[in-house]
């Protein structure tokens, strides 16, 4: 599995190695690109404390799903990796992991970047952010 | 019977999780909306879903399928 949406923290380096571990493919990729997205303790100006991250599941597997499937499809990669949370994150958790294994650099940096980029824009999540006192949803990502 | 599921602001809005509709009453997804909303228009940047895929207002809908609207996703 290269898919992973979990309702619980998870530590993006151990994730990383273990997956690479169990990859099998020593001597094959000479480049390792990943993404780790946390949360910041601050959005729009604002001190943000913690966020809670809903889906829809099923959905979102099969975006997942897809959207690694394109990656694997549209460049010479060995692998592809996708972490994304749900449920109640605080500053400093993290969000979601990206990562790609490929021969070389360029289409590990492509694809991994791919992988982000189409899920914030086609994934089903949603953040519903805690500043202060008060709750608001997110109503749209940050540019890249 | 067509299942009807809302995310987010949009459940908020609506105040429940989901509908049923019959299909008798809906032959796409715009109708669906009509339906439910009971004459609220399509919010602007509604997007919609059928069967777990991105859908068209105009996409037909059929009985046991599984219609979801949903604001702008914002995850990663």
């Amino acid at each position: 599995m290269a898919i992973y949406v979990r309702d619980i923290a998870f530590d993006p380096w151990q994730v990383l190695a273990r997956h690479q571990q169990g990859l099998g493919q020593c001597g094959r990729y000479g480049a390792t690109a990943c993404f780790v997205g946390t949360l910041r303790d601050f959005n729009q100006g604002e001190a943000v404390a913690a966020m809670t991250l809903e889906h829809y599941p099923g959905m979102t597997e099969k975006y997942l799903g897809a959207i690694r499937a394109e990656a694997m499809q549209r460049w010479p990669i060995i692998d592809a990796l996708i972490v994304h949370r749900t449920g109640t994150v605080t500053p400093n958790d993290t969000v979601v992991l990206t990562a790609v294994w490929a021969t070389h650099r360029a289409e590990a940096f492509a694809a991994c970047r791919y992988l982000i980029e189409e899920l914030k824009t086609r994934a089903p999540f949603w953040k519903h952010e805690q500043v202060g006192e008060s709750a608001r949803w997110v109503e749209h990502n940050t540019p890249g | 019977m067509i299942s009807v599921k809302y995310f987010a602001s949009l459940r908020e809005h609506m105040g429940r999780a989901e509908d049923r509709v019959e299909a008798v009453h809906a032959r796409n997804v715009a109708e669906v909306w009509a339906t439910v909303a009971r004459g609220v228009p399509w919010p602007v940047n509604m997007l919609a879903a059928v069967n777990h895929t991105y859908a068209s207002a105009q996409q037909q809908v059929y009985d046991g399928d599984e219609v979801a609207f949903f604001p702008p996703v914002t995850g990663g």
